[in-house]
């Protein structure tokens, strides 16, 4: 019983992880309709900005993430501008998607030009300090990292329904004509919508690069989790997100102990797929246009 | 107050209007009328800014509107109720009268209005915490006629709201319309419903393949023998 208590705690933290990196991604598709597969790249360059300001500025990785989020909202912004937005009017809208890939393939040769293959670590004071609540140990970072995760959802979620500016996200995700009837700026939308989906990336790359050393392809490790989070939640639903995140960290956590570690990718895709056969929009997915 | 000068405008390589020409004074109603596909709603589009004109110009109060984006013609004090609606379908009554009030002008004294508007509308009161998309489609087309006056706009224009709905709640809907007239707002109003809408309107425009055939007031249009003939069916 204790085992299986520690598996579910494991599990959870690694569901704060998943969280982390998919509220971000299922925000920009629900909300732009683009699916940014230069996601994980954000990730990872986010972990090397956090090993340089580390290193350079003696700074914890978690103060960094103040300047992180500032600079991938900036970031994320102008690829909106100067990417995405001037491919809105292409013939074929999968201009958008192949255009994020390119820009995934640029950035993972510019991380090997500039800092080569190796693994690099950043360092945390603490992070990796054991914390013991009952019988469940767990590690400092990923406490963090999970109460992060429920920090950003929620704060999200009240940004998207409290405010003038979130209910305007959300009006364009269900009915970007109407929106623009109501005075809505589309267009700025999209931009500061890809801004603050960047920005979460920004604020998980603090969180996640004490944890887990860096290297140029390490977006892509990150990233196939992610996706199979945002579809399994219902895409573009926030909270969606998190309860996949939390199922598919469960799963990976008892599957690998009870069943086998290799085969723990087996069942997860296997519940994945399973779910999808019960409910093709995802588990909080309303269907099209439901942000 | 609006006037539409020589205006063409279309859709790709179609020219859906070809040289229209209206105006609206303040405190009018004004209504076109005409068949499906004679370009109504492609005018109101254009007005919104929805739509670019490809040739003339459109000013409201002075100020030309003809390129401004559907967003900015908005802040300027002119909505559009769209046709078939256009709610928020995922999101509550609450927040698509909310989103009304989105404009500049429009979000002080918002709370204040919501409460003068949902007068005009006891059925949305009690709606206000359901989700749009289940409402009934009279429902639906009270709350997006009051979406529009959140925006407390000076030129309000209708598209086709009586559009699918019973003739009880035509009849209802078209009473909305008279109260906000009363109101002092100025109405564009575009209608298929050809007697109940020259009924109410100070003048009319009928549109004919993307041409303005007759330009007249209301009550002349409903003498008219080639309105009579082609759209009262007497």
């Amino acid at each position: 019983m204790d085992i299986f208590i520690q598996l579910v705690a494991n599990g959870l933290m690694l569901g704060g992880l998943f969280a982390m990196i998919s509220i971000g991604l299922t925000l920009i598709f629900g909300i732009v309709k683009v699916i940014n597969f230069a996601h994980g790249e954000f990730l990872m360059v986010g972990m090397y900005v956090v090993y340089l300001l580390t290193g350079w500025l003696d700074l914890h990785p978690y103060v960094t993430a103040v300047p992180l989020i500032v600079l991938f909202f900036v970031l994320g912004a102008a690829i909106q501008r100067f990417i995405i937005q001037p491919l809105l009017d292409a013939e074929d809208p999968h201009v958008q998607i192949f255009a994020t890939v390119g820009l995934s393939t640029a950035m993972i040769n510019l991380a090997l030009l500039v800092f080569g293959a190796d693994l690099r670590t950043t360092t945390g004071i603490g992070v990796r300090a054991p914390v013991h609540i009952g019988g469940v140990r767990l590690l400092f970072g990923q406490i963090m990292m999970f109460l992060s995760a429920v920090g950003l959802v929620l704060a999200i979620h009240l940004f998207l329904t409290r405010t003038f500016l979130g209910r305007a996200i959300r009006a364009v995700a269900q009915n970007r004509g109407a929106a623009a009837l109501m005075g809505v700026n589309v267009n700025k939308i999209y931009i500061i919508t890809f801004g603050i989906g960047a920005a979460c990336v920004g604020l998980a790359s603090a969180l996640v690069a004490p944890m887990y050393p860096v290297s140029p392809t390490i977006g892509t490790y990150f990233v196939l989790t992610a996706f199979v989070v945002v579809v399994l939640g219902g895409m573009g639903s926030i909270q969606g997100a998190f309860l996949g995140a939390m199922i598919i960290g469960l799963v990976d956590s008892l599957s690998g102990y009870y069943i086998a570690p290799d085969l723990k990718e087996v069942v997860y895709f296997a519940i994945f797929i399973a779910i999808l056969i019960w409910r093709p929009t995802g588990l909080l997915g309303l269907g099209k246009g439901s942000e | 107050m609006l006037l539409v000068d020589d205006v063409s405008a279309g859709y790709g390589e179609v020219t859906v209007l070809h040289g229209i020409s209206i105006d609206v004074q303040p405190g009018e109603v004004v209504t076109i009328v005409g068949a499906n596909g004679a370009g109504k709603t492609t005018l109101l589009r254009t007005i919104a800014g929805l739509i670019r004109p490809r040739s003339g110009t459109i000013t409201f109060e002075g100020r030309d509107i003809g390129h401004l984006a559907a967003h900015d013609t908005v802040d300027l004090g002119v909505t559009l109720v769209p046709e078939a609606r256009q709610l928020f379908p995922f999101m509550t009554v609450r927040d698509n009268l909310y989103l009304g009030a989105f404009r500049k002008d429009a979000r002080d004294g918002m709370e204040k209005r919501l409460g003068e508007v949902l007068e005009l509308f006891p059925r949305v009161r009690e709606r206000l915490d359901q989700l749009a998309n289940s409402l009934s489609g009279g429902e639906q087309q009270m709350v997006a006629i009051a979406r529009g006056l959140m925006a407390n706009p000076r030129l309000m224009m209708f598209d086709e709201p009586s559009l699918g709905l019973a003739p009880m709640i035509v009849k209802q809907v078209f009473e909305v319309i008279e109260e906000i007239v009363g109101m002092g707002k100025t109405v564009l109003l575009v209608e298929q419903n050809v007697f109940q809408t020259l009924s109410i309107a100070d003048r009319g425009y009928v549109l004919e393949n993307g041409a303005v055939v007759l330009a007249d007031t209301g009550a002349a249009l409903l003498k008219n023998d080639h309105v009579r003939r082609a759209y009262l069916g007497i």
